[in-house]
């Protein structure tokens, strides 16, 4: 743990970086001290990653300094960085997944003998050396593709120690663990600072910045509204911090007053692009006026799960019934117009059109209906002043219902699609991952939201990697792993660490 | 506030106006000054004098009302091959295999034009004029059935078309449709099936305008438009939408076909009056410039068309007067496409930004949509 008087080996002073509409950071000023957790906290849009980006070279400031172990530097790219021992873990892992651990570590600087051969013998050793050294367990020959998620975090940490980085930047590195690899990955933290190294750790969720930062810095709006100290601060007073005003964390609500069997899978077998079975037999039944969370960790067949229930991906066996029809060969238009609502996983890709206005994402699946279209003619009038109200009632942060989808931040975003989906009438809402990436004020909004569907007798399934949403939401929980449901809990019953321990592949817990 | 724009944008609609106009034909401007820029270096050194040779060449175009009849001539199939591959662009296709789908188009106008009789005159060339649009959307439509069902990528399957495309019309030409005599070429087209002219302009040419401009209200006003440009924005989130992403590619390859097709019609029934092998050839691949210039805008493929229509029929006179050889209009439009497509240097020189509207979806890629 670092002590008050550690040298500071990395500083921002009044960084400010604009962009065309927008200033990202503005007059940004932070240090950190060798040997310790800074956390950074900070909504989505809020400039974390342009400030890490600076700080990495990957982008130049447009004022301001940076000061790395006593001396200015001005980073052209990242290779400045990295030759100040500067490292960074990326949120989306940055390996190849066909080549091994020590082909992964060493590509970009390639250990070499006589005429160019590689070494990989050498770095392997190195790998082995730095592993022991900071308990970062990885075996240099495995192949990356085969590592569970937890370990190619480790390949990346290694990574940038074998680059020898005294300065960790980690961008969001518990968004793909289970509470259990995110307590390991804590340990390790905690082990490299032991050694003299010092850690970014960038991360919105508030009870690891409470678990495992020295310090705590929150960005709002491209700028440091303080820093605290992690002994005398709470979720609550973060939460604040962050969005300006007062949080609700608990999402208050009454119990759920469950109707008839909405949603009925039997057995259900579904398979992933490379034709492997990634859902493999799984029977669920879900009620109206309930929410059933899905945990797990991704990969585990979520995906696969969701896509075949809203028609976008063919079944390989069993059936699905939603409302007493079965659905099981329908097309994702016959499924919406039974009243299905899906908020889909990936919003970018699924859930909107890019360059198409706001107006237009906001009836991407009924603008062939009557009010929107009459006789094959798009009713633009119709279709923006309905944009309009549903931007007022649904809070989007936008000059104009005309403006790109794009032109959105993250948490607005996933917005327009709530507003989409909750605006015609539904049974079943299958909401997945309905609040990755998007801010603290955007999720309290959409949580809200949510319940209130429930309430209204719409069946809710909320497939989520955030255990918390889950936890805080559902009135019953479904564990899934290696494409089975391994336990259904109410949610009286499930624990964090036993939730945890299933989402693991354990059958005891 | 940190999260507002920037308040530079001006508010006065007429001026949002010219600054959005600006915005979508700057970079074709710049581009096609640069080539004509290049175009007269290389004529320096060729020791010819630029200005003389633009000079002629602009009076080739637009001197006299027949010269302009003329350029309007040239403009119309390049209209047609220019929106078949602008309006494939908006669902994220590729279609070079215009100038299959035209010559298509042709023979079949030209087939229909001789040898269907005893018809009086604006039906027959409308029969001529439609059923060759109608062999050329068919033509088109294989290529996005190969896309859809086995995923074959449409830059290859349209080039191969194109080569057979160019056997069978040799083939017809030089056979069963085949004129008496020794030149292979099919008999004329009746006059009961020719385009007129109205005094000097072609009337074929109004129909190209027409089908610009219908071609525009389809794909921003229609809900099959929608669907086409939701597609070639993101095809993930079509199907998403509930949009029938493979019916949606046959369609608008069919209709990519039948714009070619009745491109290579009007040539024919309006021009030549008859097919013959080496029918225009390379003007499928001029609508890729045309395109292109066009920002796939299907009211910009006009200008683009009429500028390298102008180019076309003005470079005899430029020959003439100008002692320049023609073939100097080819390299101008080769830099044209050269500076449109690599756009990233005339953003530079602009210092402007690529905005997600400005974005061209060449081409999506392999494997099933």
């Amino acid at each position: 743990m670092a002590e008050k008087g550690s040298p500071i080996v990395l500083e921002a002073r009044g960084l400010t970086k604009r962009f065309p509409s927008v200033i990202a950071n503005d007059q940004v000023d932070l240090f950190l001290r060798r040997g310790e957790i800074l956390a950074l906290l900070g909504e989505n849009g809020a400039g974390k990653s342009t400030l890490m980006n600076m700080l990495y070279g990957l982008y130049h400031p447009d004022e301001g300094e940076i000061w790395i172990k006593g001396e200015k530097i001005a980073l052209k790219s990242p290779g400045d960085a990295i030759a100040r021992g500067v490292g960074m873990v990326h949120q989306h892992f940055q390996l190849v997944p066909v080549m091994t651990v020590a082909e992964n570590v060493m590509l970009g600087s390639e250990t070499t003998r006589r005429w160019g051969m590689l070494d990989a013998r050498a770095a392997a050793r190195r790998i082995r050396n730095l592993s022991q050294q900071y308990g970062l367990q990885v075996d240099p020959e495995a192949v990356v593709e085969d590592l569970p998620v937890g370990a190619q975090q480790r390949v990346e940490i290694i990574k940038a120690l074998y680059r020898q980085a005294d300065i960790l930047i980690l961008d969001e590195p518990t968004a793909v663990l289970t509470p259990q690899e995110a307590n390991e990955l804590f340990r390790i933290m905690r082990d490299l600072t032991a050694r003299g190294v010092s850690i970014i750790f960038i991360t919105h969720k508030l009870k690891e910045v409470l678990a495992v930062a020295d310090r705590i810095g929150v960005l709002r709006r491209g700028r440091v509204v303080g820093t605290t100290d992690p002994k005398t601060a709470t979720e609550a007073s973060l939460a604040e911090m962050m969005v300006g005003r007062q949080v609700l964390l608990r999402v208050e609500k009454d119990d759920a007053k469950p109707g008839r069997p909405i949603l009925q899978l039997n057995d259900l077998r579904v398979n992933d692009d490379r034709g492997h079975q990634a859902v493999k037999g799984l029977s669920l039944e879900l009620y109206a006026g309930e929410i059933l969370g899905v945990a797990g960790v991704e990969g585990n067949g979520q995906r696969e799960l969701v896509e075949a229930l809203t028609g976008l991906r063919p079944l390989a066996g069993g059936t699905v019934l939603i409302d007493g029809q079965d659905t099981t060969h329908f097309t994702p238009r016959q499924i919406t117009e039974l009243g299905v609502a899906h908020i889909p996983e990936d919003r970018e890709k699924h859930g909107l059109v890019m360059p198409h206005p706001i107006s237009d994402n906001m009836v991407l699946n009924r603008y062939y209906q009557p009010p929107y279209a009459r006789h094959g003619v798009m009713q633009q009038e119709k279709i923006i002043a309905d944009g309009e109200k549903l931007v007022q009632k649904f809070d989007v942060r936008t000059p104009s219902v005309r403006n790109t989808a794009s032109s959105l931040s993250g948490g607005n975003k996933q917005k327009v699609i709530v507003a989409r989906e909750f605006s015609h009438p539904t049974k079943l809402l299958i909401a997945a991952q309905p609040t990755r990436g998007i801010d603290v004020g955007s999720i309290e909004f959409i949580h809200k939201q949510l319940i209130t569907q429930r309430d209204d007798g719409v069946a809710v399934l909320l497939v989520s990697a955030e255990l918390d949403e889950i936890l805080s939401l559902a009135d019953r929980v479904a564990v899934l792993f290696d494409g089975r449901v391994v336990k259904q809990l109410p949610i009286e019953e499930a624990t964090r660490e036993r939730v945890g321990l299933l989402m693991a592949g354990s059958t005891e817990a | 506030m940190a999260n507002e724009p920037a308040s530079s944008a001006p508010t006065n609609p007429l001026l949002v106006f010219l600054s959005r106009l600006w915005r979508s034909i700057n970079v074709p401007l710049i581009a096609i000054l640069l080539a004509l820029t290049i175009g007269g270096l290389i004529l320096i050194l060729s020791s010819a004098n630029p200005f003389a040779a633009y000079f002629a060449l602009f009076k080739g175009a637009f001197g006299s009302l027949t010269s302009f009849g003329r350029t309007l001539e040239k403009a119309t199939p390049l209209i047609l091959g220019g929106l078949a591959v602008a309006f494939a662009f908006k669902a994220g296709l590729f279609n070079i295999g215009g100038q299959g789908q035209l010559v298509f188009g042709a023979i079949v106008s030209a087939y229909l034009g001789y040898s269907l009789t005893g018809l009086p005159f604006p039906l027959h060339m409308l029969i001529a004029l439609l059923g060759g649009a109608l062999v050329g959307g068919l033509y088109g439509a294989i290529p996005g059935a190969l896309k859809t069902y086995t995923g074959a990528h449409e830059v290859i399957t349209t080039i191969m078309l194109n080569f057979i495309a160019l056997n069978i019309t040799d083939y017809l030409s030089n056979g069963p449709w085949k004129d008496t005599g020794i030149v292979a070429r099919t008999p004329a087209v009746l006059s009961s099936a020719a385009i007129p002219r109205i005094g000097q302009i072609p009337f074929g040419f109004f129909v190209a305008v027409l089908i610009a401009v219908l071609t525009w209200y389809l794909l921003y006003r229609t809900t099959i438009g929608f669907e086409i440009r939701t597609v070639g924005f993101n095809p993930h989130a079509a199907k998403y939408a509930g949009i029938k992403v493979s019916r949606t590619v046959i369609l608008t390859m069919i209709i990519s076909g039948f714009m070619a097709g009745m491109g290579g019609a009007i040539e024919t029934l309006g021009v030549v009056g008859r097919y013959q092998p080496g029918f225009n050839a390379g003007l499928g691949f001029d609508g890729i410039t045309i395109a292109l210039l066009a920002q796939t805008n299907p009211l910009g493929v006009i200008p683009a068309a009429i500028l390298v229509g102008a180019m076309q029929a003005g470079s005899s006179q430029m020959q003439f007067d100008a002692r320049v050889p023609s073939q100097i209009i080819d390299v101008i439009q080769a830099l044209i496409l050269f500076f449109v497509s690599a756009d990233a240097i005339v953003r530079w020189i602009l210092r402007s930004r690529k905005t997600d509207e400005d974005k061209v979806t060449l081409s999506t890629g392999w494997g099933k949509s």
